[in-house]
């Protein structure tokens, strides 16, 4: 198994009390709510946060994409990768990832990409994403041409990194006389991919497909539904007539690990909370814009998940269902042994600061996860061939 | 209530829904971002005067969602294909809302087929430093408030349950809308340049509390087109047909008498 560590990078210092006089922390809380000075000091934490995973050997750091938000920090996940490139002595960098649609010009995106591949000597993973409902009100995207454009600019990229230019790409939506990206990326013939999604049918084919094979991430979500979702995954690699290798599988999730299951909770509780009750707080048709999803799939996740949502979600609430792994070592380990034996994954991205988590308590997290968690799962999931190289 | 008819028509390889009632002169109204799926008093209403005919857009109410559907020059050229269909030498267009902004699109490629133009809180344009109602980012409820004056006939609005197929239609109806008004937020930058094309009668009519377009957008657009008439309709939101249908009535038959041939009653 491969450990990613995944920051989110939230604006933590925010008023606790903003949701009492905004809806959302999305698109429109104003950002007279950001102070810069204390913007400033949380880059330079995180970043240290992700500089001591590489020194506590996780195979890499994962960053992601969000605008106009307390959310996330990272509007251009790859300033950050940058950033990290000239420090992580071991790690890979993920950037997982980029929303392709909400881009006008996705050529830029292949030639970051490239540049942080050269940067890392092909240290880098690949992400892409649709990127989520409310980037489309931040950026005025059409909704309603998302996984179009998403494909289209998947297929650009792509041959922009694979294919001798220049070459001509027309398409519906871009159209490049020249596709010619200097500098080519580092890795031959593209970085590896990774598509982090919650499970949409039309993403199981896309990525699972013989020519892609990209590394499918669950992110966020209950237990139940990251089993149903990689499984969905694993069965569309056997209707295309292979079978699924671990290192294809990932999943996503905050983890918190401490000397006791008991103190675990306590630490982490407020903190966890704070994540799925106040930063990753919007209404609904903020997170869901007409025409992102399927008619269908839109009305099913209306009817569902956010109506789940409108309940307050406790630390206990999230470590029963799954959506937080948090706890003893000893638990943390026998809850992984029992997943991935299910589920068959060969990667994880655990989130290992969330919310208001201070520095001190991620650090420690970090260590007890480093420590006590990842010598006694590594070796579950490895991909046959993997083996065999090293 | 008149007599009326639902009936399918075939234009371009799209099947759409075309209510028509009534009897006299032609009248083609075009419908908003919330569709016109069943036949509503102000259909009524315009039936005493015209034989009026309401098709349900691509992508709206009944009518098929083609895969051609892009944007608003895709409707645009669509209807000028419905106005050769039809059988009608000339019509009496009127538009509300994204229906006023397909009138504009319609009519700076050809007013061949248009007798009069009413523009009833047409969408289509932009106005400097007048900020505009964001119906995608309000809940279900603040847009219905947001839309009319009268803050009861929301409620009632509101009050009402609709039906499944009705759901389904509105969720259908919303979906199209924002493809085809998510950007440029309900305006086309190109058409403020062309609507001095626009050489047929032109009412523009406005309530004067529209929290979706402001009235400014009715002043805007009332000095961009030649020779049109503007009218600001008191305590009235974004749909004087349905809030105020006296003087909807009043004034598009007003302006149809001004500028008929035949014979308008």
């Amino acid at each position: 198994m491969k450990f990613y560590f995944f920051h989110l990078m939230p604006y933590q210092d925010i008023d606790p009390d903003f949701l009492e006089t905004n809806k959302s922390s999305w698109i429109n809380l104003p950002n007279t709510y950001y102070d810069p000075k204390k913007g400033a000091k949380l880059y330079h934490r995180y970043l240290d946060e992700m500089e001591l995973a590489d020194e506590l050997g996780f195979d890499g750091v994962c960053v992601n994409e969000h605008h106009q938000t307390a959310y996330g920090m990272m509007p251009s996940p790859n300033v950050l990768a940058g950033a990290l490139s000239r420090r992580l002595k071991k790690a890979t960098i993920g950037v997982i990832g980029r929303a392709l649609p909400i881009v006008e010009n996705p050529l830029v995106i292949a030639e970051e990409f490239a540049m942080i591949d050269n940067l890392m000597e092909g240290r880098f993973i690949a992400g892409f994403v649709r990127g989520i409902g409310c980037e489309y009100h931040a950026s005025m995207t059409n909704p309603g041409f998302s996984h179009e454009r998403f494909r289209e600019a998947h297929d650009l990229i792509i041959r922009a990194w694979s294919e001798p230019g220049p070459f001509e790409f027309y398409g519906k939506h871009y159209h490049f006389q020249y596709v010619n990206i200097w500098p080519r990326p580092y890795q031959s013939p593209r970085p590896p991919i990774w598509i982090p999604s919650q499970g949409s049918t039309e993403t199981v084919e896309f990525a699972a497909h013989p020519d892609r094979k990209y590394t499918y991430i669950i992110t966020f979500s209950p237990v139940a539904s990251v089993k149903k979702n990689l499984k969905a995954y694993r069965d569309q690699c056997e209707v295309f007539g292979y079978e699924c290798p671990p290192d294809q599988l990932g999943w996503a999730m905050p983890a918190y690990v401490a000397e006791t299951d008991e103190i675990a909770r306590k630490e982490a509780a407020v903190h966890i909370e704070s994540l799925f009750n106040k930063f990753i707080m919007s209404p609904p048709q903020y997170k869901l814009p007409p025409g992102y999803s399927s008619l269908s799939s839109y009305k099913a996740v209306m009817e569902g998940k956010y109506k789940v949502r409108q309940n307050y979600l406790t630390c206990d609430a999230l470590i029963e269902n799954g959506m937080f792994l948090c706890g003893s070592p000893s638990t943390v380990v026998e809850k992984l042994e029992e997943y991935q034996a299910e589920m068959g994954f060969g990667n994880i991205a655990p989130m290992l600061q969330f919310g208001t988590l201070p520095a001190d308590l991620t650090e420690k997290n970090l260590r007890m996860f480093a420590n006590e968690v990842m010598p006694k799962v590594r070796h579950l999931g490895v991909t046959p061939e993997v083996v065999a190289a090293e | 209530m008149a007599a009326h008819t639902s009936k399918r028509m075939t234009i371009a390889s799209c099947e759409i829904e075309l209510l028509q009632g009534g009897a006299g002169p032609a009248l083609v109204f075009l419908h908003g971002a919330g569709g016109a799926q069943s036949w509503m008093p102000y259909m009524d209403r315009l039936a005493e005067h015209y034989t009026v005919y309401v098709p349900s857009h691509p992508g709206w109410g009944r009518s098929d969602t083609p895969d051609w559907l892009d944007g608003m020059g895709d409707l645009a050229y669509f209807y000028l294909n419905f106005l050769d269909a039809l059988g009608e030498d000339e019509v009496h267009l009127v538009g509300n809302s994204l229906g006023g902004w397909l009138a504009l699109e319609i009519a700076v490629r050809s007013t061949a087929r248009i007798q009069t133009l009413t523009l009833v809180s047409a969408a289509g344009i932009h106005v400097a430093g007048v900020p505009k109602g964001d119906i995608f980012l309000w809940d279900d409820d603040e847009r219905v408030y947001n839309t009319f004056f009268d803050r009861k006939l929301a409620e009632a609005r509101l009050a009402k349950q609709p039906s499944e197929e009705d759901a389904d239609i509105a969720l259908k109806n919303h979906f199209s809308a924002a493809k085809m008004a998510w950007h440029p937020r309900f305006y086309n930058p190109v058409l403020q340049k062309w609507l001095h094309r626009i050489t047929v009668p032109t009412l523009i009519m406005w309530g004067d509390s529209d929290k979706i377009f402001p009235p400014a957008y009715g002043d805007a657009m009332h000095k961009l087109i030649p020779g049109s008439t503007l009218t600001i309709v008191p305590e009235c939101g974004h749909l004087p047909h349905q809030e105020k249908l006296d003087d909807f009535i009043a004034g598009v038959t007003a302006h149809t008498a001004r500028h008929n041939s035949g014979a308008a009653s």
